[in-house]
């Protein structure tokens, strides 16, 4: 009756279609894209791979529920347009979601074609989409529900954000988003350097959502240009919060201070909210090492230690006091970081800075670790090895150890409930905070994570505020 | 777009004032508190302490020393030209109590941040005595102001060409001898911020400080602004950039405001051979 196991063994021989990317000796010393993206054909075969399971799991991988096999299935019949409307039914971020989102644990990591061999490029075909609609699409906006005539304000501009931006705005709800910044994105501009995702691919998603209808206005960091208290009395009705958990993590080792240690956000911020990588073109300086450490292995360090190599650093090491295994970045990105040639020091930690006399960084005492018994992580605790006490050169260290919540806005909202950590206390189902008509997602609430889990908590929260607009708390 | 509405030079053309049209800054700021300008798309992030608000005009007014790249082009701007970004309030505010008798000490355009502190101490039923300075008589500023907002005001060159000949140090000891003074503030060079806190320790005074280290974002994010205040780190922006002046590490935040010094001439340099 079915060829099914037929279909499914003749799909699983067909290789996946390899993203073309520039060359590691070519892109480490330059700040463009390293994917390269699919053409046409490359599209259509990968989607041709798709078994358009009845019940797919990938559905269930994605934190914002994406048509993957619908929009996929339109891809191979070559109804790129057909494709990215399917998307934007579900995700208003494709392009970045594409390049960004940690697919193998998700949407791909479902794959039933993962089983025995590789899954669908689900991110690739994603990416290609939205790509395709921005070059070539008729710029036609999805339709949109007729205005309720409530008001909304959105305060911060990152992934959790902008997903509620483009949810309720398609719902007739009037939407202001609120950045801090002068540049609108969050950490998609401030964070993710432009080699992983170009900053113009942001501006083209902030863009679609102003044409949608939604406003956004910068520099207003509300806490201090205006409370939430304000917000309310200026005439909104609903406010989402998804300021992210911008407060950088040190590690409290003497030395710190030097000249020539850097947050990772601070580093880069500087990089590329102010694409100081073209000073003295643009007025923003950074330092730029010729030994660079980054301390610290999630994604954060990857970017940073990258960014350095592409500012011209003569070695980069990654430090990191726990093994390869418990590395928190995408295996990609780890991959793509010793593919340009940078070296992993793992079971190594820093136990103090040296500097010269002029108080700049000039080295790092560190120790060797090794792993114990797990922790309350459920990793293997580093515990120091006994006489390992060893020297690193370096003139520039970037600290990418995490970070935790910003508590500028929080501050100034006395009524707004959170945990022991600072961060805000939000239904994890409905995004509702402990003040009335007050949402909240992303890692404010959660703690740094990932943008899709982000827009996955904005998606909630947005339902959730959509109820109260129409039929009260 | 933050329009410029008046202009002002001072200090020899070394020292420039903007008043700013900027409403939702101007109905929020208080005394102590800073903002984050930009000039253009490809310009830097500069925090600047304001030095006066005008809620119901809406405009805030900063003034800044001439010392870069950034501040050289902010120079450029006449009025009716706009800067892009105006960015606050930012900081926290400062806090105001009577106490009795107060001396403020002001160096350089550390008495434009000064001045509405003064005020403002006047204001809340303080005694007030100002001491100010600079190296010469034509690189005093608002020395009119500053006599308005206080009971007493002394001024000090380093060359005498005007008032006291000497240290804005040498007459705070003069009066800190005479005086029972409950509070110091002193806002200026980060030496002159150094050695009044060293004096007033001797005797005791309480002193506040208003820092103004290398900063991004302005809101606690980048934690470049981190300063050593009695041994722990704090953030300028959010939790300062006032801070109790015997408690910080002066010598650790003159090294970092040197962080860029180098980059920061090239870029000046750069600037000013394409203007000449």
């Amino acid at each position: 009756m079915s060829n099914q196991p037929e279909k499914t063994a003749k799909k699983k021989s067909m290789p996946r279609a390899a993203m073309p990317e520039q060359a590691p000796e070519v892109r480490r010393r330059n700040f463009e894209e390293v994917p390269l993206g699919y053409t046409k054909e490359m599209a259509i075969q990968e989607a041709s791979r798709c078994l358009q399971c009845k019940k797919p799991a990938c559905v269930e991988g994605c934190p914002v529920s994406v048509d993957i096999p619908g929009f996929i299935k339109l891809i191979k019949e070559g109804d790129f347009t057909g494709s990215i409307r399917n998307l934007w039914t579900k995700n208003a971020l494709p392009a970045v979601c594409g390049r960004v989102c940690p697919q193998e644990i998700q949407c791909e990591g479902q794959c039933i074609l993962a089983k025995k061999g590789e899954p669908v490029a689900i991110g690739n075909l994603e990416r290609f989409a939205a790509d395709y609609e921005r070059a070539h699409g008729t710029g036609v906006l999805p339709p949109k529900s007729e205005p309720t005539g409530k008001k909304v304000a959105v305060v911060g501009s990152g992934p959790s954000s902008l997903t509620v931006a483009g949810d309720l705005i398609v719902k007739g709800h009037a939407v202001t988003v609120l950045e801090a910044f002068h540049k609108p994105g969050g950490v998609l501009v401030y964070g993710i350097p432009e080699f992983r995702l170009p900053k113009e691919i942001v501006a083209q998603e902030i863009n679609f959502l102003e044409r949608l209808g939604a406003e956004v206005q910068c520099n207003a960091v509300v806490g201090r240009t205006v409370s939430i208290d304000e917000l309310f009395e200026d005439g909104y009705d609903a406010v989402y919060l998804g300021v992210g958990a911008g407060l950088p993590r040190f590690l409290n080792v003497p030395g710190e201070n030097l000249i020539g240690i850097l947050s990772a956000n601070e580093y880069l911020t500087r990089a590329n909210l102010m694409k100081a990588y073209l000073f003295p073109k643009v007025d923003t300086p950074i330092p730029h090492g010729k030994n660079v450490v980054v301390l610290g292995a999630g994604n954060v360090a990857m970017d940073s230690a990258r960014t350095a190599m592409r500012l011209g650093a003569e070695s980069v090491k990654i430090v990191y006091r726990r093994s390869r295994e418990e590395m928190p970045a995408r295996t990609a990105e780890i991959h793509h970081a010793e593919e340009e040639g940078i070296e992993m020091f793992l079971l190594t930690a820093p136990t103090r800075f040296t500097g010269n006399d002029k108080g700049r960084l000039t080295g790092m005492e560190c120790l060797q670790m090794e792993l114990g018994e797990p922790d309350d992580s459920g990793r293997r605790r580093p515990v120091p090895k006994e006489g390992s006490e060893f020297h690193m050169d370096c003139d520039l260290a970037i600290i990418a150890v995490g970070s935790g919540a910003n508590p500028l806005l929080t501050q100034s909202t006395p009524d707004l409930k959170l945990n022991q950590w600072g961060y805000i206390m939000a239904d994890l189902e409905t995004g509702k905070t402990s003040k009335k008509g007050v949402w909240a997602g992303g890692d404010i609430v959660t703690g740094a994570a990932t943008v899709i889990l982000a827009m996955g908590a904005g998606r909630k929260a947005a339902d959730s505020m959509h109820d109260y607009l129409t039929w009260g708390w | 777009m933050f329009k410029i509405v008046k202009r002002e030079e001072m200090s020899e053309g070394t020292v420039v004032l903007n008043e700013i049209e900027a409403p939702l800054i101007a109905r929020k700021a208080k005394p102590g508190q800073f903002v984050i300008i930009k000039a253009t798309e490809d310009g830097e992030r500069i925090p600047l302490t304001m030095a006066e608000t005008d809620p119901e005009k809406g405009t805030i007014t900063i003034i800044y020393m001439v010392v870069g790249k950034s501040t050289a082009l902010f120079k450029t701007l006449q009025v009716g030209d706009c800067y892009q970004d105006v960015i606050g309030p930012l900081g926290k505010p400062t806090h105001l109590e009577k106490v009795g008798t107060v001396v403020c000490v002001g160096g350089g355009t550390g008495v434009a941040v000064l001045h509405p502190i003064t005020r403002a101490l006047k204001e809340v039923g303080n005694r007030v005595i100002c001491i100010i300075g600079a190296r010469s008589k034509d690189l005093l500023i608002l020395e009119d102001k500053m006599r308005d907002a206080s009971h007493e005001l002394h001024v000090c060159t380093d060359d005498g060409s005007y008032g006291h000949h000497g240290f804005v140090t040498d007459v705070l000891k003069e009066v800190l001898a005479k005086e029972e003074i409950k509070l110091a503030v002193a806002i200026g060079p980060v030496p002159m911020m150094k050695f009044v806190s060293l004096i007033t320790k001797e005797k005791e005074v309480k002193t506040i400080v208003s820092l103004n280290p290398i900063m991004v974002d302005g809101t606690g994010m980048c934690g470049g602004c981190r300063v050593s205040i009695g041994g722990k780190n704090k953030f300028a922006c959010v939790d300062g950039p006032e801070f109790d002046g015997h408690q910080v590490d002066y010598d650790e935040l003159m090294q970092r405001l040197q962080a860029y010094c180098e980059d920061e001439k090239a870029c000046h340099d750069g600037f000013c051979k394409i203007r000449s």
